[in-house]
């Protein structure tokens, strides 16, 4: 089995939420607030949201999406943010204009239902991130599906999904890993195309640990 | 009157980890383990009764238990300070203060006389609710770390309270509240902490068949019928009338059986009115249960929720309702109202429905019964919604991720 030249490094990332100053009550004041919000705002209501939704597996995007449809009662607006995938994101600023773009272009088109008054107030929240190491590492690939296996929620989400904003780059901390220092490419891809909108962290855990279960005996 | 340090029954982190799963219980001593050593105090009012004590009692020694030294403190004061703490929270959610200005000065002196009594040395100071929100002036130089943790619900004050307590609570480097629908525009940086519940508490621990059963024969509810469950204090911001009539729609289609449960609060004289209402709607229909349960009922509580086929929660207006976690923490669907904390529970057609009037209600009642396979679904998800976000270790972890902030933040 080969060895890597840099062990792969398990971390958790625990969230703290801070209440903005922000608050939307009409899908006008949602496309104000994605234009004022911070950042970390936009990254608590996508790819935070996904992970402390986890176990939703239909239907569930982002916050954006879900008040939309539920306080606004606009399936169709809904779907539209819902729709986009944070996978192709690798910077905060491109996804906020494209929700921006969507709402304001929805506003834009209904007029009547811009200022229409949601059900409940959408409160914009940042993440402000803690990241923690595990004590765990890995320098083969024995180690690292055992090390998976250890892994809690919260850090399959910091290493799978909110890796992409800091590798600034279409993937996650473990293809990255997998294909740069062990030389598994073909694996990295197979890894990076785990669908993680109709996985749990759970299953997506099993999913890992199958397609790696047979590299270990080759 | 003596400040009093609260000691507290030792609790192993590992009993929770056939809730939680090793791996979350692995990463909350990750967590922990920088601040191993590093002193804690949580300051509150009483040490028994309400919502607060209850939570820092599983909370202190989860935390001792994770490394950290906390200590909680109880401050203490007589009559008059409490009647005026009373007053202040009944301001606070937005009624009339009818004290006078000089109630202010007593507030203050009570907080004086806490502080010649009590240690405020540690490192990170949670001080929580308003009663001893002046304590901050026995912080040092500027020392440590303070945060003021606010359980109520700030958004409509009463602003001669609002405009006496701010410049205290601004002093702090922090305030937490329990929903953002709760908070008031600050000048320090405010954050979310989810209310929880515990789930190896009397009231949330899975209870056998036995205890379930007895609890059903005592209050004569058929077990092989369709239950429907709203637990909760007869007042009329919880609309148990609402309830009834939500109920009578229902019963057109589907055999059923109503528990309203709760009881009276005892600061609430309007409780008896309401808890009449109720019994004059029920027009001695034998299906409908109303138990005015004693003050402290978990186990009969915990029953009636296991037992129920679905749970309801119909409330006109609401705090975070604790209750609805407690009815998903046992799997069970959920149809309640849009307001204050419910729909960060209730995330519709998630891990629940929610409705905005009685027909509403009803009907989203009808669609789970017909749909038993989705209701458990709902139930099934909303299990793990509160496994997530309200159980009492997701409290521990936020308070271990504040005080890494704060710790790595330095000064």
């Amino acid at each position: 089995m080969n060895n890597a030249q840099c062990p792969f490094q398990f971390l958790t990332a625990s969230y703290l939420v801070r209440i903005l100053d922000v608050k939307a009550s009409t899908l006008a004041d949602l496309a104000d607030g994605l234009e004022k919000c911070s950042d970390g705002s936009i990254f608590f209501h996508t790819f935070q949201s996904l992970g402390r939704h986890h176990f939703l597996t239909e239907g569930f995007s982002n916050d954006f999406a879900q008040w939309i449809l539920t306080a606004c009662n606009r399936a169709e607006l809904a779907e539209q943010l819902a729709s986009l995938d944070i996978r192709d994101y690798t910077a905060i600023p491109e996804l906020r204009a494209d929700l921006r773009r969507i709402v304001k272009d929805y506003c834009e088109q209904h007029s009547a239902f811009a200022t229409q008054q949601a059900f409940e107030e959408f409160p914009f929240c940042e993440a402000v991130e803690v990241t923690t190491p595990l004590g765990i590492q890995a320098w083969d690939l024995r180690q690292f599906s055992a090390g998976l296996g250890r892994l809690s929620h919260a850090s399959l989400h910091y290493h799978f999904i909110a890796s992409r904003l800091r590798l600034h780059f279409s993937t996650n901390d473990f293809s990255q890993w997998l294909e740069n220092c062990l030389g598994l490419k073909s694996l990295a891809s197979r890894i990076n195309q785990i669908d993680i909108y109709t996985n749990t962290l759970d299953s997506l855990r099993d999913l890992l640990m199958n397609l790696i279960e047979p590299e270990l005996h080759t | 009157m003596t400040s009093e340090t609260n000691v507290l029954r030792k609790i192993y982190l590992d009993d929770y980890s056939p809730i939680l799963g090793e791996a979350e219980v692995d990463e909350l001593r990750a967590l922990a383990h920088p601040l191993h050593g590093h002193t804690v105090q949580m300051v509150n009012s009483t040490a028994l009764g309400g919502g607060v004590a209850e939570i820092l009692t599983r909370l202190v020694p989860i935390l001792q238990e994770l490394g950290l030294s906390v200590r909680w403190d109880i401050i203490t004061g007589g009559n008059e300070f409490f009647a005026i703490t009373k007053a202040f929270h009944n301001a606070l959610h937005g009624g009339p203060y009818p004290l006078p200005p000089e109630s202010f000065d007593a507030f203050l002196a009570t907080n004086e006389q806490n502080l010649t009594r009590l240690r405020m040395d540690c490192e990170f100071t949670v001080i929580h609710d308003p009663q001893p929100v002046a304590l901050i002036k026995g912080r040092e130089n500027n020392s440590g770390h303070w945060v003021w943790r606010c359980h109520i619900d700030l958004s409509r004050p009463n602003l001669t309270v609002w405009e006496f307590l701010k410049p205290w609570v601004s002093k702090y480097d922090g305030a937490i509240f329990s929903s953002p629908e709760f908070t008031k525009s600050l000048s320090i940086p405010e954050y979310l902490f989810f209310p929880c519940i515990d789930p190896l508490s009397e009231k949330n621990r899975e209870l056998e068949p036995e205890e379930m059963r007895a609890v059903l024969e005592r209050y004569r509810i058929n077990p092989r019928r369709n239950i429907l469950t709203q637990i909760s204090r007869f007042d009329r911001l919880k609309d148990p009338v609402g309830v009834v009539r939500a109920y009578r729609i229902v019963k057109r289609y589907f055999d059923c059986q109503l528990v309203l449960a709760g009881g009276k609060a005892d600061d609430d004289p309007e409780g008896e009115t309401v808890l009449q209402e109720v019994i004059e709607a029920a027009q001695n229909d034998p299906d409908i249960h109303i138990l005015n349960l004693p003050p402290w009922s978990p186990t009969e509580i915990n029953a009636l929720q296991q037992a129920s086929t679905l749970v309801i929660q119909k409330s006109l207006r609401e705090g975070f309702g604790l209750t609805v976690a407690e009815a998903l923490w046992k799997k069970k669907p959920v149809v309640a109202s849009a307001v204050g904390g419910i729909p960060l529970q209730v995330i519709h057609k998630h891990t629940g429905l929610l409705a905005h009037s009685v027909e509403g209600a009803a009907y989203q009642i009808r669609f789970l019964l017909s749909n038993p396979a989705l209701a458990a679904k709902l139930g099934q998800q909303g299990h793990e919604h509160v496994r997530e976000h309200f159980l009492i270790t997701s409290n521990a972890r936020r308070y271990l991720t504040l005080f890494l902030l704060f710790l790595r933040a330095g000064k």
